[in-house]
Formats: C-alpha cells, sequence, structure tokens
C-alpha cells in the first residue's frame, strides 16, 4: 500500500512541470559552480601544487562546494517539491479517497513520504553525474564523495519532512511553501549563531546546516544522523496528527 | 431480499463546534436495498454519509459495518465500503485507466485481480473508451463516471454514493440510475441526494432528514400506498358554491384552481372516488373531468421539511 501511494506521489510531481523545472534550471547553476570550481583549481592551485605539505584534492575543492550549494539551493527548492503534496489533495478533495481507503493514516503519511525521498534520490543522481565526469581528468574521494551524498540526501530529506508537515495543514501550495520556507531558512541560519563554549548547547545545534559540517568534512557521525532521523520523524508524525485530527472532534 | 445487516448506525451524532450538524440518527441497511437519504441542503447529509464511510469521526454513536466497529477497527471496516464523495476524488493528471489501477491497489487488491477489476468497473460505469485519456480533460459527467467505477472497483458490499447525479445531463442521469439499480441488487447502496423523483425511482427506503435529525423512515412501497388517491381534481359543467361540494362524501377540503375546477382532499381514500363521481352525476352537475392525484414524494418531503422551521436549524459543514 505504502509503495502505491509513494509510486502515485512520484509519478504525480513528474507529470507537473514544477519538478522538471527545479530539476533542471539546479543542473545549470550546479554545473557553472563546478566550472568555476575546476577554473579556478586549474589557475591557483594546480601550479603551486609544490608549495603544499598537503596537496588539496580535486574532491575537497571541487565537488563538496558543489554539494555544499546544493544543500542551499534545497532551502529555496524543497518547498516547492513538497508544497502540493497534501494541499492538492485537500484543495481537489482527493483526500477522502484516500482515507476512505483500508489504509492508516501512518501507511498514507510514509508513502507520500517515500515518493518525496524518490525524487530527492533521483535529483541527487542526475547531480552526481557532475563529479563522476571529473574522473576523465583525475581521481576522486570516494569516501568524502559519499558522505557528503549522504550528508546532502538526509539534509533534503529532513526538508522534505517539514515541507510535508506544512503542506499538510493547509489546502493553499503557496502558504504551504512560504511556512516550509521560512522554517527551513531559518533552521539553517541558526548556524551562526556562536556559542562559548562546545559543551553548553546553542541555538547553532539544532541547525540543518550545522549537522551537514561533519558529512561533508568526510566524517560519518551517528550523534549528526540521530539529529536528522529525529527532525524527520518529529516532522512525520506533527503530519500524521495533523491529518487523523480532521477526522475528530475538536 | 436478502436480510443481512451491512451498516448498522446507533445513536450517531456530529458537532461542529457549537453547531449540532447531525443529531442522534439511528439506521439499517441491508443488502439489496438501496436507501434514499433525503434532505435539503445543510440538512447533514454529507456530513452522515463522512460518518458512515470513517472520513468524519462521530462526537457520540457508533457505526458497525458488516458486523465491525468502525472505530475500533477502521482498517478492516472501511474494506467493505465503496464512497463517492459529493465531489469525486478524482486525480487529474492521470489516466482513467492509471487511476482504476490506483484505486484497485490501495483498496488491497491483489495485484492479478486489478486489471479484471478496471475492465469491469469501466465496463459498469461506460468508461471503456476513455480508458486512456486523462481525467482532467473529461467532461463533468465522465469525472462523475469515474468517481462511481472508484467506489464498486472492489465490489464492496456497501456503496455510499453522495448526490452521485449531480451535474450531468438527463440520458448520463438516466443511466447512472439504472446502474445504482443494477448495484442494489448485490450490494446495499446508500444514496444521498436532494432530487426527489431520484429517491422514487432507484430505492427501496427512504429516509428523511431535516436539521440533523430522520424525521421521516419508511419503505417506498408503504409511501405510496399511503398517499395514493388521497386527492382528486374535478371539473363541472357549471359553478357550484364551494359548500355544496365539501358536502360530498369524505372530503375533507375544497380548493379552488380555476372556474369550474377543483381539487378535493379526502380525509380517507378507501374506494372514495368511485362515491364522489357518484354522488356529483346523481346531482346533475356535469361532471367533466375527474382525475384521482396522488400525493407526492414531494409534497411530503415539503410537509416535512418546511413544518418547525423556526426549529433551530443546524448547519450542515459540507467540508
Amino acid at each position: 500500500m505504502i509503495f502505491t501511494i509513494a509510486a502515485r506521489e512520484l509519478r504525480s510531481t513528474f507529470l507537473s512541470p514544477i519538478a522538471w523545472t527545479l530539476i533542471g534550471v539546479t543542473q545549470i547553476i550546479l554545473t557553472f559552480i563546478t566550472g568555476s570550481g575546476i577554473e579556478n583549481y586549474v589557475r591557483s592551485i594546480q601550479p603551486n601544487l609544490h608549495m603544499y605539505l598537503t596537496p588539496p584534492n580535486i574532491t575537497e575543492q571541487i565537488v563538496v562546494p558543489q554539494y555544499m550549494w546544493l544543500a542551499i539551493i534545497m532551502i529555496v527548492i524543497s518547498p516547492l517539491l513538497t508544497m502540493r503534496v497534501f494541499s492538492d489533495e485537500r484543495k481537489n478533495k482527493t483526500l477522502a479517497l484516500l482515507v476512505s481507503a483500508p489504509i492508516s493514516m501512518t501507511e498514507i503519511v510514509i508513502g507520500k513520504y517515500l515518493g518525496l525521498l524518490a525524487i530527492a534520490g533521483i535529483m541527487l543522481v542526475t547531480y552526481t553525474i557532475l563529479p563522476l565526469s571529473l574522473l576523465f581528468f583525475g581521481e576522486l574521494d570516494f569516501g568524502l564523495l559519499f558522505s557528503s551524498i549522504l550528508g546532502v540526501f538526509l539534509l533534503m530529506a529532513a526538508c522534505m519532512a517539514i515541507g510535508l508537515f506544512f503542506s499538510s495543514l493547509t489546502a493553499n501550495p503557496l502558504i504551504s511553501a512560504m511556512l516550509s520556507f521560512f522554517l527551513i531558512l531559518l533552521m539553517s541560519i541558526l548556524i551562526f549563531v556562536t556559542s562559548e563554549s562546545p559543551d553548553v548547547f546553542s541555538l547553532a545545534d539544532i541547525s540543518l546546516f550545522q549537522h551537514l559540517m561533519a558529512f561533508v568534512s568526510g566524517l560519518f557521525s551517528t550523534h549528526d544522523l540521530m539529529y536528522y532521523l529525529i527532525i524527520i520523524s518529529a516532522f512525520l508524525i506533527l503530519a500524521i496528527r495533523r491529518l487523523d485530527s480532521d477526522r475528530l472532534q475538536h | 431480499m436478502n436480510q443481512e445487516i451491512l451498516i448498522k448506525a446507533q445513536h450517531l451524532s456530529r458537532h461542529f463546534g457549537p453547531t449540532v450538524a447531525v443529531n442522534n440518527i439511528e439506521f439499517e441497511l441491508h443488502r439489496g436495498e438501496i436507501v434514499g437519504f433525503l434532505g435539503p441542503n445543510g440538512a447533514g447529509k454529507s456530513t452522515s454519509m463522512q460518518m458512515i464511510t470513517g472520513n468524519l469521526a462521530p462526537t457520540t454513536g457508533s457505526v458497525e459495518v458488516c458486523g465491525i466497529d468502525l472505530l475500533e477497527k477502521p482498517k478492516q471496516a472501511k474494506a467493505h465500503i465503496g464512497y463517492l464523495p459529493e465531489q469525486p476524488p478524482v486525480y487529474k493528471e492521470l489516466t482513467v485507466d492509471e487511476y482504476l489501477k490506483f484505486c484497485a491497489r490501495i483498496n488491497r487488491m491483489d495485484k492479478i485481480n486489478v486489471s479484471a477489476a478496471v475492465d469491469n468497473a469501466k465496463q459498469r460505469c461506460g468508461l471503456t473508451k476513455v480508458g486512456q485519456r486523462l481525467i482532467g480533460n473529461l467532461s463533468k459527467g465522465y469525472q462523475q463516471r469515474v468517481g462511481i467505477a472508484q467506489a464498486i472497483i472492489h465490489s464492496p458490499a456497501i456503496i455510499v454514493l453522495d448526490e452521485p447525479t449531480v451535474g450531468l445531463d438527463p440520458i448520463q442521469i438516466r443511466e447512472i440510475r439504472s446502474l445504482i439499480r443494477e448495484l442494489g441488487e448485490e450490494h446495499g447502496v446508500i444514496l444521498s441526494t436532494h432530487i426527489l423523483p431520484e429517491v422514487q425511482m432507484t430505492c427501496d427506503r427512504v429516509q428523511i432528514i431535516r436539521s440533523g435529525q430522520l424525521v421521516y423512515q419508511d419503505s417506498m412501497e408503504n409511501l405510496t400506498q399511503q398517499f395514493h388517491g388521497s386527492c382528486a381534481v374535478i371539473g363541472l359543467g357549471e359553478e357550484i358554491a364551494e359548500d355544496k361540494i365539501s358536502a360530498l362524501p369524505a372530503v375533507a377540503s375544497v380548493e379552488r384552481l380555476a372556474p369550474k375546477r377543483w381539487r378535493l382532499l379526502f380525509d380517507d381514500n378507501t374506494d372514495t372516488i368511485q362515491q364522489v363521481a357518484k354522488q356529483i352525476v346523481d346531482n346533475g352537475w356535469g361532471l367533466t373531468e375527474l382525475v384521482p392525484e396522488q400525493k407526492s414524494l414531494e409534497d411530503i418531503f415539503l410537509d416535512i421539511t418546511t413544518s418547525e422551521e423556526e426549529h433551530s436549524p443546524a448547519e450542515d459543514d459540507a467540508a
């Protein structure tokens, strides 16, 4: 059941021009970023390689910045990808179809969320063609590449969960996109909050980007993994409760 | 008729804040029966339908679907229900085939049975030719049919249709009504509508709901019998004083329709027409016309729904 809903979600997403446009435009931007990364490397780093004790590799210099930019772009485009997930069902009154079927609200929400994750996966695969093309000219640090991909995927997954929750609140996709954009942006810029000591809790600890840093430096940290899993489950549970409450007495 | 009880609703009520949309409704649905749920706009029809199908939790009361409690075991209970809401819940970006396949799958049908079920539903609803078309490009009538196909695809025991003929042309309405009759032979059907002829033509039993309360409940047969021949229109050759006419046997009241035409209302309906005709002829009034009239469902409906109008009207939240 869950996969039927996920497949329907994925199909409907790619039947609308929004997903195609967003993926295409992002691809163009990332290509420019990678291109300028290569240019920068060839002009200013390659001629001076003999001056470094540990010379910087192309994965660090070109690939990681590409994924960091992808993460930043996701702040803007993930709300646009998630806005219609439940808003459209509310607007077109199709939610009754799912609610009347013998499936639970949890299955509906998880099904839809898996559909969104599949979109995130498809995006990451297309964007990973760029770094892989560098294999023609040199070697990549695959450990760093995979941990970066994993980190960005977790960040996208968290953004999608937040967007899915806001989409469950309203029948208006625009409002859902705005609300999720503001929350994701807020949770991203919290990284700039400085704390007095690393042991004391600071607002930066709840930043979506703070926890990406370990992954893009090649470190697989369960601490950061847990952070993303908690964010994801929290917002999915909120969405399930929100949709269940439609039925119940207020 | 098989007397297996499909739906048993007890003490159903639903409040929306201070308004009471549905107040203590009780009814049963048997297999092989079509029940018409009749009421003016905002009477609580849709709210009742939503509660029966598990789209809305009742404030009080319980619903049993094929012996399974809808609130305790929603998954098992919902498997027996096909529901067409007021607005057909169709995904406009999918084709009819894709959509029906999806509906079959979310109703937990096995993969191998899906395509047969889709073909069957399409055939019953006259959708065979539009299988490859996008639902969004279909006319309102066809979208409505897709909605009905969706409700019957998993051949549920109970089919709940909320105003299924809204927005259809007369030919389509006739087709849908015959489809409903056909469905009523093996399933239990609940039909909510405010169109009276629809109920008269399709339903076995009528329930009239007003301001959230069930105010009338009887079989169609009893209804027609009860009100048959209870009034008649007569035309006479000359003007006769009204008090003379009301002296005719069993006449309760007289209403003047036009010069030389009156409507008579009888207080009992056994053979009165014969006696009246005989009396008029005996009086030599020159009988030109005598048409027994059936009190229609419309009259009953208006009687029931307009009386006590001041009685706290509850608004139906159709959302």
